[in-house]
């Protein structure tokens, strides 16, 4: 990737932490933890790779994106309205009363938001929904979904994964953010995920282990899954939960809790 | 009289509605020979996905069939469709309130033989909790046919209960069926007969047997548990001044609490309430399980003359 495109891309996660900051700080609750992990991969697929016209948010080839990990909705926000479909102004509404902005992403509210999702694991079956569909119908769209590490605890995915091999669904990318922690605590203490190159790889899916902060690692491992013939691509991000706010990084206490105005201000602070 | 499965009808209309639409799509969790997809398989087989022993993950794919223009049909045993992925149907049909058919068969006592784990009694209510959803219960072939190409044609997810036996064939092609209309199919003044799914043609039988005890029953099908018809229901009432309701399930949460709900709102009179009494059922024949559980033309009648004393 070349340096502005590098640029533009580190400025704009930026941005998005800082609407993910100030959105959780005004509402004093959502989980700024995941979606600060999440940030730079959702970033990358809005600003570089996916197919999407927020002006014709329906258009039936888009590229679909679908957070699976529906909690982490401040970061989905951030980004879409970054990308135009709704007015950024609207971001600071996060889980009032009203707001079409709810806790978790709602799909009859945001435009942009593919799919309802927030019980965990439901948003991975709705994807391989619509990677059939989409082959169905001889489309050359994607479907990508981001899945928490966490949210792989449920046996939801693994029939998901099941399916999505035996249909060789080669138009799905799924990215784990596998920032380690959830709520509980490391996810290797609450119930080990691991070990998760091995498991994929035995459900039938293509692995690639990236930084999930890491922008030339994003789009080298994006560009190889969508070159990967007759089976589904997992790329698995290692991320940083909170990344970009020192309080916050590799703190399970900041799943699910937002910061108070002091703590908006520091977190404002470093992210310059 | 004619005979036939809800779930053979559900099976010879989705042949025909494929034919018809090439948005339908249909899914199945293993079951196909049983809920009868397997022909509609057989005759698109691009258009059929068995997803397996994976009931979540058949309802979650379904939605995101539905996101994608598709018309999907996901088929189970009643039990597991509505059972296993009560939170897939909730939170990814649901709450996005997106156009999936969910039409599972085996409910209710009559699955026979496969006892009480996979004899549905709670599905009504668990469906009709759910924001948005439509709940149709067909009565025979003729109803279930129809009910699936209404269902295809509406906008919005709607549940459909099939039945594993045969069952008497109560309407021919004359008969028209509406998403959310009851139909009364026997006048009557002394007591209505509200009856559901299987229950309907035992309903008819009591109004018979009713009839020769000089007890004029009116019978009404509400194949629509939601949204139910209240204008049928209160205008019946008022006519008769005592109700009794009838269906394979629990008497918690289906139609008995449905029509009660309807009837306390706006006309209140003496219900009685022919179904499951909060148990779980057993092995059996279909026929003996709906005689020891307290189903049949028999038991309609006794509630019958019981609410008609309470008048």
């Amino acid at each position: 990737m070349d340096e502005k495109t590098l640029e533009f891309l580190k400025e704009k996660a930026k941005i998005i932490r800082r609407h993910i900051i100030r959105m959780t700080g005004a509402a004093g609750s959502g989980h700024p933890g995941g979606s600060l992990s999440a940030a730079d991969i959702i970033t990358y697929l809005y600003f570089k790779e996916l197919r999407v016209d927020p002006k014709n948010p329906a258009w039936p080839n888009r590229d679909r994106f679908i957070l699976s990990k529906g909690h982490a909705a401040p970061v989905l926000y951030a980004v879409l309205a970054e990308k135009g479909f709704f007015p950024i102004e609207e971001l600071i509404k996060l889980r009032k009363i009203d707001s079409p902005l709810q806790g978790h992403p709602d799909m009859k509210k945001v435009k942009g938001v593919e799919m309802s999702t927030g019980s965990l694991g439901t948003g991975f079956s709705t994807s391989i929904g619509m990677a059939l569909a989409a082959r169905m119908d001889n489309k050359d769209n994607r479907i990508f979904v981001m899945l928490g590490d966490g949210e792989i605890q449920e046996g939801q995915v693994w029939e998901a994964a099941m399916a999505a091999a035996h249909y060789k669904l080669d138009n799905l990318i799924a990215i784990l953010d596998y920032n380690g922690l959830q709520i509980d605590g490391p996810v290797t203490d609450v119930m080990s995920p691991e070990p998760l190159p091995d498991k994929w790889r035995a459900f039938g899916w293509e692995v690639i282990e990236i930084d999930g902060h890491d922008f030339n690692s994003i789009e080298r491992a994006i560009k190889t899954a969508k070159e990967i013939k007759g089976r589904p691509t997992m790329i698995i991000a290692k991320t940083i939960k909170g990344k970009g706010v020192s309080f916050m990084e590799n703190q399970a206490g900041w799943h699910g809790s937002a910061p108070n105005q002091e703590q908006v201000e520091q977190a404002l602070q470093e992210l310059v | 009289m004619e005979s036939m499965a809800t779930r053979d009808a559900y099976g010879k209309a989705l042949v025909e509605l494929g034919k018809l639409n090439k948005n339908v799509v249909v899914l199945d969790a293993d079951l196909s020979k049983s809920t009868k997809t397997e022909k509609f398989a057989k005759e698109f087989p691009d258009r059929f996905f068995n997803m397996g022993i994976a009931e979540q993950n058949l309802i979650g794919c379904a939605a995101g069939f539905a996101t994608s223009g598709k018309i999907p049909f996901a088929s189970s045993f009643a039990v597991f469709a509505t059972g296993r992925a009560y939170d897939q149907i909730r939170n990814s049909i649901g709450y996005p309130h997106l156009n999936v058919k969910i039409a599972a068969s085996h409910a209710g006592l009559t699955v026979g033989e496969d006892g009480g784990s996979h004899q549905m009694i709670e599905d009504i209510a668990l469906m009709r909790a759910v924001p948005g959803m439509t709940v149709i219960v067909p009565a025979d072939g003729e109803e279930a046919k129809q009910a699936i190409f209404a269902a295809a044609e509406y906008e919005g997810p709607v549940y459909i209960r099939l039945g594993r036996p045969k069952v008497p064939m109560i309407f021919d092609s004359n008969y028209k069926f509406i998403i959310g209309k009851a139909a009364v199919i026997k006048e009557g003044t002394d007591v209505s007969l509200m009856a559901t799914g299987i229950m309907v043609s035992e309903a008819l039988k009591a109004a018979q047997d009713l009839e020769k005890q000089g007890i004029n029953a009116c019978v009404v099908n509400i194949s629509t548990i939601k949204p139910i018809d209240e204008n049928t229901i209160t205008q019946v009432a008022r006519i008769t001044g005592a109700v009794v309701t009838c269906e394979e399930h629990n008497i918690f949460g289906g139609l008995g609490s449905a029509v009660a709900e309807v009837l306390v709102e706006n006309y209140p009179v003496p219900m009685e309430r022919v179904g499951v009494k909060d148990t779980f059922g057993e092995s059996g024949k279909p026929n003996q399980l709906l005689e020891k559980y307290g189903l049949t033309a028999k038991d309609i009648v006794i509630a019958a003359k019981k609410v008609i004393s309470r008048k």
